[in-house]
C-alpha cells in the first residue's frame, strides 16, 4: 500500500544543493566539459546510448556528467528524455554489409576477403596501468596506410554458399516495438533482439557466460565481429523517396554455432546475432550468445531449463531501468506496510507465547 | 511539390494543438455537445474541423483510412506532410475519416481486444449538418439526456452493445465538432 | 515504388550530404557563398527522433535497434521553391541552413551553391572517411604461414 507523506521540502532542497556541489567536486580542479566526456570517455557514452536506446553522443555525455558517472542513472536520464521526442518515423533497416569498418575480425576464418582489421582495440594491450596517462601527454598520431577499396562481405555469406549455415532470409514484416506496446510472451525474435540490444550489459554478459559454462551450451564461435559506421536512410513521406539522415556507429557480432540437426533440418551451423549502438563489443558478443540460446524452440532443440533459454526470465529482467526502479523503490517510505508487518509479528509472537517464555526466563 | 499542400497546418503548433485537444476532449467527455474547432486550413473536401482533428490526433504511428472522396491526391499529400500518418485499409486503421456512407461497413474496423480495448478505431464522420437534435443520448458524461443529429440509430446501438469494446466517433461539419464514445447509449 | 538513396536522384544525394555535415559547417559555407534569401516557414525546425532498424543476422527480418535524434524543417523561398531538411542531431540552425540550400538548389543559384557548398562538403566528408579508413588499413593483419620443414 502506498501512502502519501508530506514534509521534508527543505531537506530535499538542501540535499539537491549538496548533490550539485559533490558533483562538481573540488573547485580547484578544472571542470569537465560535455565535449571532453564525449571525446575521452566514449565507451561510457556508447554504453549510455545503447542502453538508453537513443543515439546522440552529446546527450549521453551530458547525462554522464549529470549522473556523476553513474551509468545506469545516466541511462535513466536518456530514457526519460527520449519519451519527450516526437517520432518522425522509422529508418530503412541499416545495411551492415556496407559498413565503413574500423574493426573487423573473424575467429573462424584466417584469410577472408576484406581482411582482418584490428581497429582501436584493447585486445593486445598489456593490462598494466599506464602511468604516462596520469601526466598530460601528447598522443602520437596513429599510422595510416592506403585504404582498401574492396568490399567487406559478411563471413556468414561464405558458409551460406555451401549451405553449411542456416540462412537469414530478408523479410519485410514491420517489427514489434516494445517502447510502444507492452512486452508480451511469446516474444518473436525481432522483439527479443530489441530487448537485448538495450539490455543491461552486465546482466547480458552474465547470461552469455552461463551458456559458455554449460547452461544451454551451444558452442559459439565469433564468425565475425565488426565495428564501424553505417548510413541511416529514412523514407520521407512528403518527398516520396528515402534520404540519408545521418550515420551511426554500430557493433555487430555474428556467431556460428554447432547444430546437430533435427527431424526437418540436416546438420548445419546456426547463428546468433548481436547489433548494438556504438563501439560496444562485449555487449554485442553477449547479445549474440543469448540470442542463440533463446532460439532453442525454433531450432527444435531441447530446453534444458537453463536461465538463458527462458525468454520470460531473460526479457523481463534484462532492462536495468525497470530493474533499478523496482529495486530502489524499496528504500522509499514504506512506513504503513512495515507497521502492519510489525503488528503481525507481535501478534504471532503473543499467540506463540514467546513473551511468556521470555518473562519466565527472567 | 506544391507549397499550398504544405500550408494550412497550425501556425503555432504548441498552443493551437493544446487548445484543439481541450475542445476535442470536452466533446468526447460530454457526448452530444457541439464545439468549434478552428485553426486548420486543409484542402477540400476535408472540413476545417476534420483537418484540425487530424493534425491533433495523427502522427507517423497512427494508421489512417481515407474513405471515399477524401482519398484524393490533395488530401493524401496534406496528411503526409502535416502528420506523416501511414494510409491503410480499414482493418488496420486506428483512425478513419469520410462521410457516413463512405465509411461503411462498420464491421471492417478494429474494435479492440479484451486485454486492450483501446486498440480500436476512432471514426471521423464528415456531416452535412450537425445539430443538437435527433437521437437521444444517455450515459457517462451526460447529466440527464442529450440530443445529436446522428446519421443512423441502429449502428450506434449495436456498437454500444459491444462495450467495453467498440468504435468511438467524431462528427465534423465545417468548423464544428461533436463526439459519441462507445459508452453512450443511443435511443 | 520506393527509391533508395543509391539511385541517381541528385536531390537525394545533396540532402544526404547535408544531413551528415558537421555542426555549423553548412551555415558557414552558405553564408560565404551568398546572402541568405528571404523565406517563410512551412514547418519551423523541430527536434524529434527516428527509430533505427537493423536486420536479424544482418540480412533477415527487421527489428528495432533504438532511436536517434533528428531535426527537421521546411520552408518556402519568396520565389516559391520549397526546401526540406532532415538532419541527424539536435541542430535547428543547421536544419534551417540545410533547408535553404535544398530550396536554392531548385533555383538559378544551383550551380553556384553546388560549387561553393556541396562540392566542399563532399570533399571534406570524403577526406574524413579516407583518414579513418587509412588508420583501419594500418591495423590490417598480414598473416603468413610458416613453412613446415620435412626434415
Amino acid at each position: 500500500m502506498y501512502v502519501a507523506v508530506k514534509g521534508g521540502e527543505r531537506a530535499i532542497e538542501n540535499a539537491h544543493a549538496w548533490l550539485a556541489e559533490e558533483r562538481r567536486g573540488d573547485t580547484t580542479i578544472a571542470e569537465l566539459s560535455v565535449a571532453q566526456i564525449r571525446e575521452q570517455l566514449s565507451l561510457a557514452v556508447n554504453r549510455v546510448m545503447a542502453e538508453g536506446s537513443l543515439y546522440d553522443p552529446d546527450l549521453a555525455a551530458l547525462a554522464i556528467k549529470q549522473a556523476r558517472g553513474d551509468l545506469i542513472e545516466a541511462i535513466f536520464l536518456i530514457r526519460a528524455y527520449r519519451t519527450t521526442l516526437p517520432r518522425f518515423g522509422a529508418s530503412e533497416p541499416v545495411d551492415t554489409g556496407a559498413m565503413a569498418c574500423d574493426r573487423r575480425i573473424s575467429a573462424t576464418f584466417k584469410d577472408l576477403p576484406g581482411g582482418q582489421i584490428l581497429g582501436p582495440t584493447f585486445d593486445y594491450t598489456h593490462r598494466l596501468l599506464d602511468f604516462k596517462l596520469a601526466a598530460d601527454g601528447e598522443v602520437p598520431e596513429a599510422p595510416t596506410q592506403a585504404a582498401q577499396t574492396s568490399e567487406v562481405p559478411h563471413v556468414t555469406g561464405f558458409l551460406n554458399r555451401e549451405g553449411l549455415i542456416e540462412e537469414a532470409l530478408p523479410d519485410d514484416t514491420p517489427p514489434p516495438d516494445l517502447t510502444r506496446a507492452p512486452l508480451e510472451m511469446p516474444a518473436d525474435r525481432a522483439l527479443r533482439l530489441q530487448a537485448l540490444t538495450r539490455s543491461d550489459e552486465g546482466f547480458t554478459l552474465g547470461l552469455a557466460y552461463s551458456t559458455q559454462r554449460g547452461y544451454a551450451r551451444n558452442h559459439a564461435f565469433v564468425g565475425e565481429l565488426r565495428i564501424g559506421t553505417v548510413p541511416v536512410e529514412m523514407e520521407i513521406p512528403e518527398l516520396g523517396f528515402a534520404i540519408e539522415i545521418g550515420e551511426v556507429t554500430l557493433t555487430e557480432c555474428e556467431t556460428v554455432n554447432q547444430f546437430t540437426g533435427s527431424k526437418t533440418e540436416p546438420p548445419q551451423f546456426t547463428r546468433g546475432y548481436g547489433l548494438v549502438f556504438g563501439q560496444t563489443e562485449r555487449k554485442a558478443i553477449s547479445m549474440a550468445l543469448v540470442d542463440r540460446a533463446l532460439r532453442w524452440e525454433e531450432l527444435g532443440e531441447e530446453n534444458v531449463g537453463a536461465p538463458a533459454q527462458d525468454a520470460e526470465f531473460v526479457l523481463y529482467h534484462a532492462d536495468n531501468i525497470q530493474a533499478t526502479g523496482f529495486l530502489e523503490h524499496i528504500k522509499l517510505p514504506h512506513y504503513v506496510d512495515f507497521q502492519s508487518e510489525l503488528e503481525l509479528v507481535r501478534k504471532l509472537r503473543r499467540e506463540a507465547g514467546a513473551d511468556d517464555a521470555k518473562e519466565a526466563a527472567e | 511539390m506544391q507549397a499550398d499542400i504544405l500550408t494550412g497546418g497550425f501556425a503555432d503548433p504548441a498552443h493551437q494543438s493544446a487548445q484543439a485537444f481541450r475542445h476535442v476532449m470536452e466533446a468526447m467527455a460530454r457526448p452530444g455537445t457541439i464545439h468549434a474547432l478552428a485553426g486548420a486550413v486543409p484542402p477540400a473536401p476535408l472540413s476545417p474541423a476534420a483537418g484540425a482533428l487530424l493534425l491533433m490526433l495523427c502522427d507517423t504511428e497512427t494508421p489512417l483510412y481515407l474513405a471515399g472522396e477524401l482519398d484524393c491526391e490533395a488530401v493524401r499529400a496534406w496528411i503526409a506532410f502535416h502528420t506523416g500518418a501511414p494510409l491503410v485499409a480499414p482493418g488496420q486503421a486506428l483512425f478513419a475519416i469520410g462521410t457516413w456512407n463512405a465509411l461503411m461497413p462498420l464491421s471492417a474496423y478494429p474494435i479492440g481486444t479484451s486485454d486492450y480495448p483501446d486498440r480500436a478505431a476512432t471514426l471521423i464522420v464528415e456531416c452535412h449538418h450537425l445539430t443538437a437534435s435527433g437521437a437521444t443520448l444517455t450515459g457517462p458524461g451526460i447529466e440527464k439526456t442529450a440530443s445529436l443529429s446522428l446519421p443512423d440509430l441502429r449502428a450506434f446501438q449495436d456498437n454500444h452493445a459491444q462495450f467495453p469494446l467498440g468504435l468511438d466517433f467524431f462528427f465534423t461539419c465545417g468548423d464544428r465538432l461533436a463526439a459519441l464514445p462507445r459508452s453512450t447509449e443511443v435511443r | 515504388m520506393k527509391d533508395t538513396a543509391q539511385t541517381e536522384n541528385p536531390r537525394q544525394i545533396w540532402m544526404s550530404l547535408l544531413a551528415r555535415a558537421s555542426e555549423g559547417r553548412i551555415a558557414a559555407l552558405l553564408d560565404a557563398a551568398l546572402d541568405r534569401p528571404g523565406f517563410t516557414w512551412l514547418r519551423a525546425p523541430e527536434i524529434g527522433s527516428t527509430m533505427v532498424r537493423g536486420r536479424a543476422g544482418g540480412t533477415g527480418a527487421p527489428f528495432n535497434l533504438g532511436e536517434m535524434t533528428v531535426t527537421r524543417c521546411a520552408l518556402t523561398l519568396e520565389s516559391g521553391e520549397v526546401g526540406h531538411a532532415y538532419i541527424q542531431g539536435r541542430r535547428k540552425a543547421d536544419a534551417e541552413a540545410a533547408a535553404l540550400i535544398d530550396a536554392l538548389m531548385q533555383t538559378e543559384a544551383a550551380d553556384h551553391i553546388h560549387a561553393r557548398v556541396l562540392d566542399p562538403l563532399a570533399a571534406e566528408q570524403a577526406a574524413t572517411r579516407a583518414a579513418r579508413a587509412g588508420k583501419a588499413a594500418a591495423t590490417k593483419v598480414d598473416f603468413f604461414t610458416l613453412v613446415r620443414g620435412e626434415d
